[in-house]
């Protein structure tokens, strides 16, 4: 079963820390992600660019309109996500908490939409 | 990969000729790589040159030459990353240098080898997800590239869980042998639940890179059946054959071209594989009368029993019931409780399967689940609440994580949707 786990923080927190702090929590990340390359349960993953590089689209009546952001800058926002393949919800979850992002802001565990079908 | 005869062809090869190189030189992890090399050189030079008078012959040749090919680039490279050893003499592999004569009886022989190596993919150390992947490469001769198509993981997830089922193995200290009897039937049910999510991990797959999928459930039932071969008295193995052979015999009336699914009752049955069917309910009648009971048996005898009605209406839902009550006793478990309370709604009526429904509102395993969900949506439309149903079936789609059952479960609840109000 594959699960998407959704990154949330707020950027302008981290900001404030030491260099030193900072390398300690990739550090802590990069373990993490070399675990689950060994244990085959890592499908994939990307870190998003900051926030106030969004373009958010709308198209109303055919008209597209581009704007700038959401900034969000005081607030929790999306900033990355990994993909696991993994057999139990239970695990995803496990996977979750062990994220830095989950002590101080939240991690969002989705399951995956797939196309099999069960007997009916 | 190559054309549908030469894999035919091959895929029964990969576990016989991985037996004899593992018999032979030991070492399961290098003889594996040798012989998937072996085989994809099959795969390329066959088309043109022709199948070898003796392929599998002529697969363990090239696996052993890729084998001592292997360890002489390793020795070469340990004596150049070693000056000091540079100038000893190269070291040799243990056992027989591999020859080009293949003895006639060692080809001929080594029939448990089939049993051996399952047993050793389905090692008790690996994980289930690991098992499985490398089954498929070690016993169905399917590559690194094929089997992550399969499951839909990108090639390094696939390649990872291989070689980490490979070093578990490795470090377990399992030789090359079958293991004791008792062992054996601790392990057994392992070899046969991973046989069983290969097959449904191809049966449920419904559209999008199906061609890859669908062999899982033809690798599923090629290896069931050689095990089947092995142990032909074990009541359970022959459960599980019948069993993948009853479903399988469904396939091409459980979903419609779009890939979202039919319901049993609504499947036209003259698309059913009649072939699969009469040999599934012989060997499920065979094992039901000389085996000692088991869950793959049970299920298996109620997928005949819904195979063998030539009408819906003529299911023999009675014997269903009676048939769930034994599994209910023999494995239960949340899904025989909501199948269970199916067969008591035919039999009683709806109102009685939902009370019998109503048992599993507190288990968090499958309570609100979007199974339980649809059943009840079913079960009430029965009962003659559509309103009830209709929020069942809404509840229902927002829980599956399957696209095509949401599909046909948003269908079901706009049916029973009010109009022209």
């Amino acid at each position: 079963m594959k699960y998407m786990l959704l990154i949330y923080n707020n950027p302008a927190f981290y900001e404030a820390w030491s260099e030193e702090d900072r390398t300690a929590l990739f550090s802590e990340v990069d373990q993490i992600m070399t675990e689950l390359r060994e244990s085959g349960e890592l499908v994939g993953g990307e870190a998003l660019a900051d926030g106030s590089t969004t373009k958010t689209v709308r198209v109303r009546d055919g008209v597209p309109a581009v704007t700038d952001g959401p900034f969000a800058e005081a607030k929790e926002q999306m900033v990355g996500y990994i993909t696991v393949d993994c057999d139990s919800e239970q695990r995803a979850v496990q996977i979750a908490a062990r994220w830095p992002d989950a002590r101080y802001f939240a991690m969002e565990v989705r399951p995956v939409m797939h196309t099999t079908v069960a007997d009916v | 990969m190559a054309d549908r005869g030469l894999e035919d062809l091959l895929r029964p090869l990969a576990g016989q000729v991985l037996g004899v190189l593992v018999r032979r030189y030991g070492q399961f992890d290098a003889c594996e790589d040798a012989v998937q090399e072996a085989l994809l050189d099959a795969s390329v030079q066959w088309p043109d040159s022709g199948v070898p008078e003796n392929p599998k012959g002529w697969l363990v040749t090239v696996a052993s030459r890729r084998l001592t090919d292997q360890w002489r680039s390793e020795s070469a490279r340990r004596r150049r990353e070693a000056t000091v050893a540079a100038l000893e003499p190269p070291a040799t592999p243990a056992g027989p240098l591999p020859g080009d004569e293949v003895p006639g009886d060692e080809l001929a022989g080594g029939q448990d080898d089939t049993l051996i190596l399952l047993f050793l993919c389905c090692h008790p150390a690996v994980a289930p997800a690991s098992q499985v992947a490398l089954t498929l490469r070690a016993l169905g001769g399917l590559t690194t590239a094929e089997i992550a198509r399969a499951f839909l993981v990108p090639e390094a997830t696939m390649a990872q869980r291989i070689s980490r089922a490979k070093q578990r193995i490795k470090a377990s200290g399992t030789g090359f042998r079958l293991p004791s009897q008792p062992e054996r039937s601790d392990r057994l049910p392992v070899v046969l639940q991973v046989l069983y999510l290969i097959f449904n991990e191809g049966y449920t797959a419904s559209s999008g890179p199906g061609v890859h999928r669908a062999e899982l459930t033809v690798e599923a039932i090629r290896l069931t059946r050689a095990v089947h071969a092995l142990l032909p008295h074990d009541g359970e193995v022959t459960g599980l054959l019948a069993l993948m052979l009853l479903t399988d015999a469904r396939r091409a009336a459980r979903t419609r071209p779009d890939g979202t699914p039919v319901p049993l009752a609504e499947q036209d049955r003259s698309r059913w594989d009649a072939e699969a069917i009469s040999e599934g309910a012989a060997l499920v009648r065979q094992a039901l009368a000389s085996a000692p009971l088991g869950p793959y048996q049970v299920q298996a005898a109620i997928a005949a029993i819904h195979d063998e009605a030539a009408r819906p209406q003529d299911t023999d839902w009675r014997q269903i019931l009676a048939l769930y009550g034994l599994l209910e006793r023999l494995a239960p478990g949340p899904a025989v409780t909501l199948n269970r309370a199916v067969a008591v709604a035919m039999v009683q009526g709806p109102r009685a399967g939902l009370e019998a429904l109503s048992t599993l509102d507190g288990d968090g395993r499958i309570a609100g689940g979007h199974r339980t969900e649809a059943v009840r949506a079913h079960l009430l439309e029965l009962a003659g609440d559509r309103g009830g149903a209709r929020a069942a079936f809404t509840h229902a789609a927002r829980r599956t994580t399957s696209l095509p059952e949401r599909r046909y479960l948003q269908a079901q609840a706009a049916r029973l949707t009010p109009r022209d109000r």
